[in-house]
């Protein structure tokens, strides 16, 4: 099987079919993480944001969290979130905000301004209360690198630096579908050669450029590259992820990484997700947000800004109503939807619910060919990061 | 915003032969904040066999590491303006093997570090800080983002390198917080300093300090060498 895409989705759908048996190769056009899954936020997401909008996506967080916790420690500053309560509407939102998180079995714990500072000392003053999640930080590029760490110690082949320049379809397929995938054509820039790699089944993992990618065989998937801007200073504020306590929107969410906090994210239509220029309103409309939650952040000196291509399923009319594009994953199989058998993609999902996301792409996968094999990715810790490069496995 | 004409000379050959390299160079305008990695997008995507790594655009991951100019650092984070100079080269890491243009494997570094040594330690933001109940303390994973940049900028041959030494010393110092909270308990340095002692370690050392020089997440790895020396002459 052939697996097009090197970002965290890919790398987790590639590991998941390995477990089950099956020989995988994957492809990705540049660097491993290229895309979006390296630039995302980084949080940890309990699922206490998305709690009262949708009740599916905060237990799926919650449980995909904790399973991450348990496979891949060593990726995640797992340090708890505080949803802080400014104004007396922040406080109002409490009330639907506490039972939403507990519906989705998040262990959600109310405080007063004083146990909220007295964990955080830079939180404003102003702070009316605050609840204590288990949200954490997570490290991108190295969580991701653990997949293809352990997907690479299960006999993934994985090729950066190797594009799918064309899907190779052939006669019909299995339901009536008209034709199906046999394999793609591969142009490796590391020895600059083109060759055909045969497949019984190719899964598109390339978010924001899936489209473009179904493209290639004839199909049109409705996507909105949806790039949002993060902007990043200098020095750890705090230690816990800060959100703001009310309805999901833009610059709410503040990430300790390292020793860098980082506030985020905005969301704007694209036409091209390679064409990411920051917009410099972004920058200042969020580092007034953040400095609303803490106001050191005004102080702290600027470290970057940047823009990642997320990749939004469904096509939006307008800047308006965004935020309530899902954002949750679309796992689209195109024997059903496109009569094009034996080609699936998987777009969308979060960081924190990449493990399940590819849990259910491999079920769809094992279905379609008929092979009996459960999912093992839940309960194996994750290979380390520094493994994928073959770093050896003796302690010192 | 203003514009300012820059050439770049961007280190090329043909895949699979680094004998092949040479320069190839590009005139293209940048803005204040265009990095060098917003310029080697804008030239990969024109030319899609260009190799070039990067992943989080933040200064996070360490993938983009490369000589600016003659001197190691993220190409994410530094911006062809500060350089003050109109023409800007790019080179590939020293020291690791080549894979295409400006692409280093950096397996040989990553096998030097023992597969037990952490990533995360104490973290030391906000000491007067209460942990809620539920955490023992908060913990944040350790600054170095492994980029290389020191182990090509270090003029020494045949040496565990500046960021495995710095990983060691702090290592060392991570499992003395974790598990001997109480001074009583035995120290565990022995197996560390053996290593940092050894014929590829902190001896080997000139004090060129350019390993400091170059981080760029303020590890300043000479000073864990220096300490690693200090405590292995008791």
């Amino acid at each position: 099987m052939i697996v097009i895409g090197g970002g965290g989705t890919g790398a987790a759908v590639a590991y998941d079919l390995s477990l089950r048996g099956a020989r995988v190769t994957l492809l990705e056009r540049g660097e491993l993480t290229s895309g979006t899954t390296g630039r995302h936020h980084g949080q940890l997401h309990c699922g206490a944001r998305y709690a009262v909008q949708d009740r599916e996506i905060g237990r799926e967080c919650m449980e995909e969290s904790e399973i991450l916790r348990r496979i891949a420690p060593d990726s995640i500053e797992f340090n708890y979130g505080l949803f802080v309560a400014l104004t007396a509407e922040d406080e109002q939102y409490c009330d639907t905000f506490l039972p939403a998180c507990r519906a989705c079995g998040i262990p959600a714990r109310l405080l007063t301004a004083g146990q909220a500072l007295a964990m955080e000392p830079h939180l404003n003053p102003k702070l009316r209360l605050a609840v204590l999640v288990p949200d954490g930080s997570m490290d991108a590029w190295r969580l991701a690198l653990q997949f293809f760490a352990s997907a690479r110690h299960q006999g993934v082949d994985i090729r950066n630096f190797c594009e799918v320049v064309q899907l190779n379809l052939g006669g019909s397929g299995g339901d009536g579908a008209q034709s199906r995938i046999t394999g793609v054509e591969v142009r490796d820039y590391r020895c600059g050669r083109e060759y055909v790699l045969e497949a019984d089944l190719v899964v598109n993992a390339t978010g924001a450029w899936s489209r473009k990618v179904a493209g290639m065989a004839g199909i049109d998937i409705a996507i909105s590259p949806s790039p949002g801007t993060m902007v990043a200073v200098k020095g750890r504020l705090t230690n816990m992820v800060i959100s703001r306590l009310h309805p999901a929107g833009d610059g709410d969410i503040i990430v300790p990484q390292r020793n860098l906090s980082i506030i985020g994210s905005t969301q704007w239509l694209a036409e091209d997700p390679e064409d990411l220029s920051v917009p410099i309103r972004d920058v200042e409309s969020l580092l007034v947000s953040a400095a609303e939650m803490l106001p050191a952040f005004k102080d702290a000196p600027f470290h970057t800004a940047w823009a990642a291509p997320r990749p939004l399923v469904g096509q939006a009319g307008g800047g308006a109503g965004l935020r309530s594009l899902s954002r949750d994953f679309t796992l689209i199989d195109h024997r059903e939807a496109d009569g094009v058998d034996r080609f699936l993609s998987i777009i969308g999902g979060k960081a924190t619910t990449l493990r399940g996301m590819a849990q259910i792409t491999a079920d769809r996968v094992c279905r379609q060919l008929g092979i009996e094999a459960e999912c093992r990715t839940a309960d194996r810790p994750l290979q380390p990061a520094r493994s994928f490069y073959g770093a050896p496995s003796r302690a010192l | 915003m203003s514009q300012k004409k820059i050439t770049f000379k961007i280190f090329r050959y043909d895949a699979g032969d680094p004998g092949s390299g040479h320069f190839e160079e590009t005139d293209l305008p940048v803005e204040e904040t265009t990095t060098v990695l917003d310029v080697l997008e804008s030239l990969g995507r024109a030319d899609r066999t260009l190799m070039f790594r990067h992943s989080c655009h933040h200064g996070s991951c360490g993938t983009c590491a490369c000589r600016i100019n003659g001197r190691e650092r993220l190409a994410c984070l530094t911006r062809i303006l500060d350089l003050n100079t109109s023409v800007v080269t790019v080179e590939p890491l020293n020291k690791l093997a080549k894979l295409g243009d400006l692409v280093v494997d950096p397996a040989d570094f990553f096998r030097e570090y023992p597969s037990d040594w952490q990533t995360l330690r104490r973290s030391e933001a906000n000491p007067e800080a209460t942990p809620p109940q539920e955490l023992p303390a908060y913990l944040r994973l350790e600054n170095c983002i492994e980029c290389g940049a020191c182990v090509s900028a270090c003029p020494v041959e045949d040496f565990l390198g500046p960021a495995v030494l710095a990983g060691l010393n702090r290592e060392r110092l991570n499992r003395k917080q974790r598990d001997r909270p109480s001074t009583d308990a035995p120290d565990n340095d022995k197996p560390f300093l053996g290593l940092a002692g050894g014929g590829r370690g902190v001896w080997k050392c000139k004090r060129a300090l350019e390993c400091s020089r170059v981080c760029p997440t303020a590890v300043y790895p000479a000073r864990h060498i220096q300490e690693l020396r200090d405590v292995l002459k008791g």
